[in-house]
């Protein structure tokens, strides 16, 4: 016997005589002997619930937790506890997707509410049930592009980071959609670059906010070329930032993305974190992956149901315009409940801070006369430094420290990054050590 | 208990707050950011206190229903139980609190779960080389079509263009070959539920890139002749792409790359027990035998010299996601594999197909089962058996949640008119399923005696059928929509 | 039993395409309103664009179902009814009273290959 297994001799006993078979052998009848496990499988063996707590936590201790000061994707900011008791209730964690939904009122309506503070972020009007991550809502933005407009090509800006840049070449290689990049120009997309690359062939352009060196773009300028040959703004977004920057609305965004990770998702190695994709009414059908409306119960109560599936792969099939059959609810209601405990007052407050932070950890490294900003634009919560000093070896004396230093963009330059955790004491002991060297 | 459909933004209470933060000792810096950077717009997030939200999300909570509520018979979902210590496991710092881009040095333990994972399922499906950037199912047919796809044109084969799907399939196959750029070439279904094997034949050419198939099938039955499938793609020149969604029938029982398959996919939130989360977080690895090995999506992990490195593969289809995938998810599979152990393993094929069948042959007086033949661990009804008072699947559905059942999957698949798709897995006792079994026949009669009350199920639920025609006819999909059609 | 009305021609897409010159209404049968329930979305093409013989110019939405629009015949769209964008359930009401598109067609002898209203008759039985 076995705790996940309940099935007592007497259980087998009598099902077996209601199969009227002998023995649970017979019910694989059908399955190739070459095909069958013989003899013992090479697993470990079964270890007691001490035993992997013993075995997983001497695991675990060979990570090392560190003070960040590296972004570059993925966010260390606070999260508040109660995130963690709320997501952890059995009925949000061990639930399926929604197809009932007269039992899944709970699922649907945070959805919903995900739904309304993601379009309320971004300015945008209409948001589906939320992606696996940022990278892939960016591939899956491309594809909205080009089908909608029947156009197979779209540029990317040299300033969105080769993280998000990598997945989306890979997803148009295979749908034979070409990608051509857009340079930059001293930290931001560059205009006459652009000018010079669009035409009526081209689906959109992906550009990031902040980009890959930390820079607030101001893209209007963007959209309107674009929008001129008749393609997409797709905006790919640190929603974090969206606490003062202006919305991607108003510089003009078709298509927003981003990841809901820097919305108090723990870091986790890299997943599972929560892609985003927002949109304008007129591409409302063109959205991928699931979407939640408000209608009511024959009784008049209101209530909650997936709607627009049309759109969906389980009906659309090869036609659909995306595979994607999930969403990331969990991670959605882990971005909803952080933004309600925060809320209109934390959450700019949180960006407010993490700005400050940022800010502050910059002029206390330039007063070292070691560090200087490499491009003198607006900038976040990161930004890049250049140095004389080795990267590798700034980033090794920190580590002593227990803390991780910033990406390393070369040899001599640095993306770091602060944040809301931060306090004054933490950011001057770094300077320290960096500013020892 | 009281009913309770409020929105958070409804219970908003100016100047409330639910957070805590260091004092501010910034107080020399502010954000200089440029008016035209900034944000002038009001930004209606709720305000709201920590006792609110609790009550709030604990008060839709008991709206949802869970595999801790009740059974959970969804067909082709495997809805087992999600144990707790994987829960436990998943959050301990070490892994909570990494950072995905932190030197290899410091992530030894992450990388040893994926590596050691990755050793498991190569022994549990006879596949050589596994990759866990995949974030679901989906993502991981995807990921397996483009090895596909790389592997043809790296040979400069570039002629195939098509891959073969049954009609039986779930709509996810074809729709990501399409993603993928190929072309869906359908093959029909035999009487008794199985691939048409001479039809296969018939569409068999130069052009065909390989074929996803998903065994056993979406019936639940058993593709005895799978290996004369496989050996006609291979012999054709294709491709076998196993889709795992129903891996748990033959987990510890039989290996998938004996069967001739070359990529498959794994759903650990079905197999291996992660909780579904109400539509994910999941994920997806994609397995693939040694000669594929180097087409793998970048970056996989590997051991050398006793340290785990990352690798970018030779000839990778390139990064499909982020990081490296959905990592917690893995050490919960990691955490349930272990806690199974290789005394257990075969268990999991034995007890869900037991169950299943037990299942099918004690209902089938009552409910139309159209192939009378042994299933794996799931099973398809074409509704009840009498159908002339007119109740639906959807009805029996719907009177299931009444009495405090999770509906199967209905209307999938497709082949029939009435599907009824129930799938026990391993973790429900007799009791339960005896339980179940009641409750079906008593529906069964309840449809013949007084057919209104069936039709008009769910009763006793926190809301009954919904408009589903004006959710979509005039969309309401956030907050401030409410009202936009008065 | 699902209604055929005389003097139009019949897709086996089960469109229906009615004639005058060389301009032709088309729109969807009784029998494809009747399989798709509840429309709730008419995915309309644009005046101008050009569609050959069986292309999909657009797709018809229900609840749980959606049905890609085929070209009867090749031509170009000169008149799209806008009516539809409010009131999809129009196909629903009166599927022949209602078109989706006005064309003018490339090639009239295209209109061969399609059914008249005892053959779709025979079709849908």
């Amino acid at each position: 016997m076995h705790r996940y297994l309940p099935h007592s001799r007497k259980d087998i006993k009598e099902m077996l005589d209601t199969l009227q078979i002998d023995n649970i052998e017979e019910l694989f009848n059908y399955v190739p002997d070459d095909a069958r496990i013989k003899g013992e499988i090479n697993l470990p063996n079964m270890l007691s619930e001490c035993e992997l707590i013993d075995h997983l936590s001497s695991i675990a201790s060979k990570n090392k937790e560190l003070k960040v000061f590296r972004g570059d994707g993925a966010y260390d900011h606070y999260a508040p506890v109660v995130i963690d008791t709320l997501i952890s209730r059995q009925e949000f964690l061990t639930s399926y997707t929604p197809y009932q939904p007269e039992i899944a009122q709970g699922t649907l309506q945070y959805i919903f509410e995900y739904q309304s503070m993601i379009c309320e972020l971004t300015g945008m009007d209409i948001t589906n049930a939320s992606m696996y991550d940022g990278p892939t809502s960016a591939a899956e933005a491309m594809f909205v592009a080009t089908s909608s407009l029947r156009r197979k090509k779209i540029l990317v800006s040299n300033t969105v980071a080769n993280r998000i840049k990598d997945v989306v070449y890979t997803y148009a290689k295979f749908r034979d959609i070409e990608v051509e990049e857009v340079s930059d120009d001293n930290g931001l997309t560059s205009i006459d670059d652009l000018k010079s690359k669009l035409n009526k062939d081209i689906a959109g352009i992906l550009v990031q906010n902040p980009n890959k060196y930390g820079v607030i773009e101001e893209y209007s300028e963007v959209a309107n070329l674009v929008h001129e040959v008749g393609g997409y703004l797709i905006d790919y977004v640190d929603p974090h930032t969206l606490s003062l920057v202006k919305t991607p609305a108003s510089m003009g965004a078709d298509i927003v993305v981003g990841d809901g990770q820097s919305l108090g998702i723990p870091l986790s190695f890299g997943g599972p974190y929560v892609g985003f994709m927002a949109v304008g009414q007129k591409l409302m059908r063109k959205l991928p992956g699931r979407i939640v409306g408000m209608s009511n119960d024959l009784e008049g109560k209101r209530a909650f149901v997936l709607t627009l599936q049309a759109r969906e792969q389980h009906i659309r099939r090869e036609k659909a315009n995306s595979n994607i059959c999930s969403n990331q609810s969990l991670m959605a209601l882990y971005v909803t409940i952080y933004l309600s405990l925060l809320g209109k007052k934390g959450f700019k407050e949180v960006g407010t801070r993490s700005y400050k932070a940022a800010h502050y950890l910059l002029k206390k490294l330039e007063e070292t006369n070691k560090f200087k900003l490499k491009y003198d634009l607006p900038f976040f919560n990161e930004f890049v430094v250049t140095t004389k000093v080795d990267v590798d070896l700034l980033n090794k004396e920190l580590l002593n420290h227990n803390i991780l230093g910033g990406s390393k963009i070369s040899s001599n330059e640095w993306l770091l990054c602060a944040n809301e955790k931060m306090t004054k004491k933490d950011i001057d002991d770094f300077v320290k050590i960096v500013g020892g060297l | 208990m009281k009913y309770y459909d409020k929105l958070i933004f409804e219970l908003s209470n100016e100047g409330s707050i639910g957070y805590s933060l260091p004092k501010d000792d910034f107080s020399d810096i502010s954000v200089d950011l440029d008016s035209s950077l900034l944000r002038n717009d009001t930004l209606d997030l709720p305000q709201v206190s920590e006792l609110t939200v609790l009550r709030h999300y604990t008060n839709l909570s008991h709206k949802n229903f869970g595999v801790e509520t009740g059974f959970y018979p969804l067909g082709s979902c495997t809805m087992k139980y999600n144990p707790k210590i994987n829960e436990y496991v998943a959050s301990f710092r070490g892994f909570r609190r990494i950072h995905p881009l932190s030197d290899e040095s410091l992530v030894q333990g992450s990388l040893q779960i994926y590596y050691e994972m990755e050793q498991m399922l190569s022994e549990l499906t006879g596949l050589d080389a596994f990759t866990f950037s995949p974030f679901a199912g989906a993502h991981g047919e995807l990921v397996g079509l483009m090895i596909m796809k790389q592997y043809h044109l790296l040979r400069n084969d570039t002629k195939r263009t098509k891959v073969i799907v049954p009609t039986s399939a779930h709509g996810t196959n074809p729709a990501s070959a399409a993603v993928c750029g190929f072309d869906i070439i359908e093959v029909p279904s035999l009487d008794n539920g199985r691939v048409d094997v001479k039809a296969l034949k018939e569409v068999l050419s130069d052009e065909v890139a390989g074929m996803m198939l998903t065994n056993p099938n979406t019936l639940g039955l058993f593709e005895n002749e799978i290996e004369e499938i496989s050996k006609l793609i291979h012999d054709a020149g294709g491709l076998m792409y196993y889709d795992g969604a129903n891996l748990n029938a033959l987990l510890g029982y039989a290996k998938i790359g004996n069967m001739g398959f070359d990529i498959m996919h794994i759903n650990l939130h079905k197999t291996f027990s992660t909780p579904h989360g109400g539509g994910g977080p999941g994920s997806g690895p994609v397995g693939v035998k040694a000669f594929l090995k180097d087409y793998l999506p970048a970056p996989i992990v590997d051991k050398v010299n006793d340290k785990y490195v990352f690798k970018t593969p030779s000839h990778s289809i390139g990064r499909i996601s982020g990081f490296y995938g959905n990592f917690l998810v893995v050490v919960k599979a990691y955490t349930y594999l272990l806690s199974l152990g290789k005394e257990n393993i075969k268990n999991v094929a034995y007890y869900s197909v037991l169950n299943a069948n037990y299942i099918k042959e004690s209902l089938k007086d009552e409910y139309e089962l159209p192939i009378d033949d042994v299933c794996m661990h799931e099973f398809v009804f074409d509704g009840l058996k009498d159908k002339s008072t007119g109740v639906k699947t959807l009805d029996v559905a719907k009177r299931l949640l009444d009495y405090g059942y999770h509906a199967p999957t209905i209307y999938f698949p497709l082949l029939f008119e009435q599907s009824i798709m129930i799938e026990p897995t391993e973790v429900e006792n007799k009791e339960t399923i005896d339980d179940f079994i009641k409750v079906m026949k008593q529906i069964a009669k309840e449809a013949i005696e007084d057919p209104e009350l069936v039709k008009g199920a769910p009763h006793h639920t926190p809301i009954r059928r919904i408009d589903e025609v004006k959710a979509a006819k005039k969309p309401v999909l956030k907050f401030k929509d409410i009202g936009k059609y008065d | 039993m699902s209604k055929v009305v005389e003097g139009l021609y019949y897709a086996k897409t089960h469109e229906w395409l009615k004639v005058e010159g060389d301009v032709a209404l088309i729109g969807i049968t009784d029998y494809a309103q009747d399989s798709l329930g509840d429309v709730v979305f008419v995915d309309l093409p644009s005046v101008g664009d050009s569609f050959d013989k069986e292309d999909s110019f657009g797709a018809v939405e229900s609840v749980k179902a959606a049905s890609d629009l085929m070209m009867p015949v090749g031509g170009e769209v000169i008149e799209v009814n806008e009516e539809l964008n409010d009131a999809p359930e129009l196909l629903n009401e009166d599927p022949y009273a209602n078109f989706i598109i006005k064309i003018k067609v490339n090639d009239l002898d295209e209109l061969n290959d399609l059914l008249d209203a005892k053959a779709y008759e025979e079709l849908t039985k």
